[in-house]
């Protein structure tokens, strides 16, 4: 019992660390399936795109020696930037190319669309970063390599504080923007029904446009924070961890944005806790390597009593 | 026209191909010839290593041409590309079986591919000497004419556990694995062999390969406070581990097998990896002085630096040589048959090499095998041997 009060606290602020990230990258899944209905797979290659577009930044400015002197918050941004920037321009790409031409195909065609272009994205930044570098494993600087001691078994490392603090100026800026914006209630509108928004005048094609590129800017942000928090990154990091993030989605309720938020992070605490607490609560049982066992058994009896998710609406279906 | 183009040129094929056949045939001589294979990568990602395993064995046999001629044999080598392919390995194999000058096979690299292949030699009895294959069903099969200078892979536990109980005073440890066969493979056999000698367990987790989030392990490290971290696993995950045990302030330890054995270590962890270990079944080769000699006539030789399995290479054709000469001792002087080769490859007992000495026993297994137990004393790559460990006592 002492182990577990001892442990709690630095546990918390791994698994909300975690969960942030999980909760950026649901938000791409779940804004697509909004508007789309379709499940963008190659989202998780986004996100990895926007790791190795950060990454890169950082090791630009590390080896032209802007970033010894520089402050550390401002490279931070400038690699979230680019990696933003990169994997939006991307998503809208990857939409033109592979899923508008399949718009009203099946939605399995869209999907194994996705599946082509995620395994294109892979092995193109492998090819890529082979030639460039001769690995594909990147090692990403070190930008903040201080902690505040909070309490005696708790300690924040800076560079937790600011990507929680970017991921949380993120969500907030998306819910007013899909909330208050004129393009957003375009998007709400969308989501409803493509066709008679049509009718009143929005531009469809824009939105999912727009929707893309916010959604892949997200993901590549997330990736960023990610390379920034985690340090290593290879061309089929994305894998994982986008299984793990569309699983957030459906927790929440996939199509609901606060829902992926609330996933992600509950995903995020489960896992951490869950892989502490397992092999002390089983008394050595079963241990860590069961952690996603136990987190996808709290997904499926979530699932049976709330089948739409947390936070998701019932369906009504379109007629 | 047209047809007078193709005839012109079927014929020209023609011709080029007889040139070819009879430069094929000048090449192998009469009856006293005695031929030893080498078979390698020696195209593709890992042609390098292939090639400084071939080199080690070619500076044997060429060392060991005239002590032959005065036997009455002309020695050749015949170096083989396998490309790191099973496939192209077993094509390879089948090449070797119908040349009945061919005595002896040095290779392979990969034991994904020394297995299916050393099946092929077996159907014509053909000597295996490998410099390099650790996997455990290599000798496990009990081929009689497979044997291998390397350790075995469930060396590396055991030899890891005496280490970092006898040698480093770590009385506690923690295991730390990747779920896979050759992660939890590797910490069961540490395990196994550390609570055997007294060692005490305080936890025993595994991780997931792909994942960068080990917080809770880590969290579970700090709260059960070991003397050492035992990772069975690869690379891009011990090396996150180590940078991430230390940002987390968690000072322990750390140790794993050869899937640490990587200049990435150094890449991804940096300063942090600087005070861990791990073990290998083969280390620079110029850490030993005998290591250090071969080396230098190495580079004289070929223009480069010899690799880690250069020596193995070149241990592996001597082993092969004289269980040769040995068999043509016993023939009364005559060219051996290759069950003869075969036979007396495996009574090597006694043999004092650069980079290993050889015994084998009943399967093929060096019982004077080393497994090296290495650290990082500065963030680069080779690491330091900080001890060889006999691996004869953990043979099965």
């Amino acid at each position: 019992m002492d182990m577990i009060v001892q442990m709690l606290p630095q546990l918390l602020i791994d698994g909300l660390t975690l969960g942030f990230v999980y909760a950026i990258v649901a938000l791409g899944y779940t804004m697509v399936y909004g508007i789309l209905e379709f499940i963008n797979f190659a989202h998780s290659e986004i996100f990895m795109v926007g790791a190795f577009a950060g990454t890169e930044t950082l090791l630009f400015l590390q080896g032209s020696g802007y970033l010894e002197n520089m402050p550390a918050p401002l490279a931070l941004f400038l690699a979230v930037g680019v990696g933003m920037i990169l994997s939006g321009l991307l998503g809208v790409t990857v939409e033109r190319i592979a899923y508008k031409p399949v718009r009203h195909a099946p939605k399995l065609v869209a999907f194994i669309s996705a599946i082509g272009v995620s395994f294109f994205l892979q092995d193109a930044v492998r090819l890529i970063e082979g030639l460039w570098k001769n690995a594909f494993y990147l090692s990403t600087p070190q930008l903040f390599d201080t902690s505040i001691q909070v309490m005696d078994t708790m300690k924040i490392p800076v560079k937790v504080i600011y990507i929680v603090a970017i991921a949380i100026v993120m969500m907030v800026a998306l819910s007013l923007f899909v909330g208050k914006h004129k393009w957003g209630k375009a998007m709400r509108t969308v989501a409803q029904d493509k066709d008679t928004a049509a009718l009143v005048g929005i531009n469809v094609d824009a939105v999912i446009s727009l929707t893309f590129l916010i959604g892949a800017g997200l993901g590549g942000a997330a990736g960023t924070l990610f390379s920034v928090q985690y340090t290593l990154i290879s061309p089929y990091v994305g894998f994982i961890l986008g299984m793990k993030a569309f699983t957030a989605a459906v927790l929440g309720g996939i199509g609901s944005i606060p829902g992926a938020m609330l996933g992600g992070l509950l995903l995020g605490l489960v896992e951490v806790f869950g892989a502490a607490f397992l092999g002390i609560a089983t008394g050595g049982m079963i241990g860590a390597e069961y952690k996603d066992v136990l987190a996808f058994t709290i997904l499926i009896i979530i699932l049976i009593f709330k089948p739409s998710g947390l936070l998701g609406k019932a369906v009504v279906e379109k007629v | 026209m047209k047809k007078l183009l193709i005839v012109f040129l079927s014929l020209t094929l023609v011709v080029a191909a007889a040139g070819c056949g009879a430069q094929g045939s000048s090449g192998s001589g009469g009856g006293n010839v005695i031929k030893v294979a080498t078979v390698t990568p020696l195209s593709g990602s890992q042609a390098a290593v292939g090639e400084s395993i071939k080199n080690g064995a070619q500076m044997a046999l060429e060392e060991r041409k005239e002590e032959f001629k005065a036997l009455g044999f002309e020695l050749q080598i015949a170096p083989q590309d396998d490309q790191a392919d099973p496939k192209v390995g077993v094509t390879v194999a089948q090449k070797l079986i119908v040349d009945d000058n061919i005595l002896a096979v040095v290779g392979h690299w990969n034991s994904g591919v020394a297995i299916p292949s050393s099946e092929v030699y077996a159907q014509k009895n053909l000597a295996m000497v490998s410099p390099a294959n650790t996997a455990v069903d290599v000798t496990e099969r009990n081929l009689g004419n497979v044997n291998r200078i390397c350790i075995r892979d469930d060396a590396q536990g055991p030899a890891g556990a005496d280490f970092a109980y006898n040698e480093l005073g770590a009385k506690t440890g923690f295991i730390i694995h990747d779920k896979t066969t050759y992660g939890q493979g590797v910490a069961d056999e540490w395990k196994n062999r550390y609570e055997a000698i007294g060692g005490k367990l305080l936890g025993y987790e595994g991780i997931t390969a792909g994942e960068s989030d080990f917080s809770a392990v880590e969290e579970l490290v700090r709260a059960a406070g070991p003397d050492i971290v035992y990772f069975g696993g690869i690379y891009p995950e011990g090396s996150l581990l180590i940078k991430q045990l230390k940002e987390k302030g968690i000072d322990v330890k750390f140790m794993g097998a050869d899937g640490m054995d990587s200049a990435e270590v150094i890449t991804i962890a940096g300063d942090s990896a600087i005070g861990t270990y791990y073990t290998s079944a083969a280390a620079d080769i110029n850490s030993t002085p005998e290591g250090k000699a071969f080396a230098d006539k190495y580079t004289e030789k070929f223009g480069k630096q010899p690799q880690a399995y250069s020596g193995y290479g070149y241990d592996a054709m001597n082993v092969a040589l004289d269980g040769i000469i040995k068999a043509i001792n016993e023939n009364s002087g005559e060219k051996p048959t290759r069950d003869q080769v075969t036979a007396a490859v495996r009574t090597t007992s006694g043999f004092v090499g650069v980079s290993t000495n050889v015994t084998f026993d009943d399967k093929g297994d060096n019982t004077e095998a080393t497994v090296y137990a290495l650290t990082f004393e500065e963030a680069k790559y080779p690491s330091a041997v900080v001890k060889m460990i006999p691996a004869g006592e953990y043979l099965k």
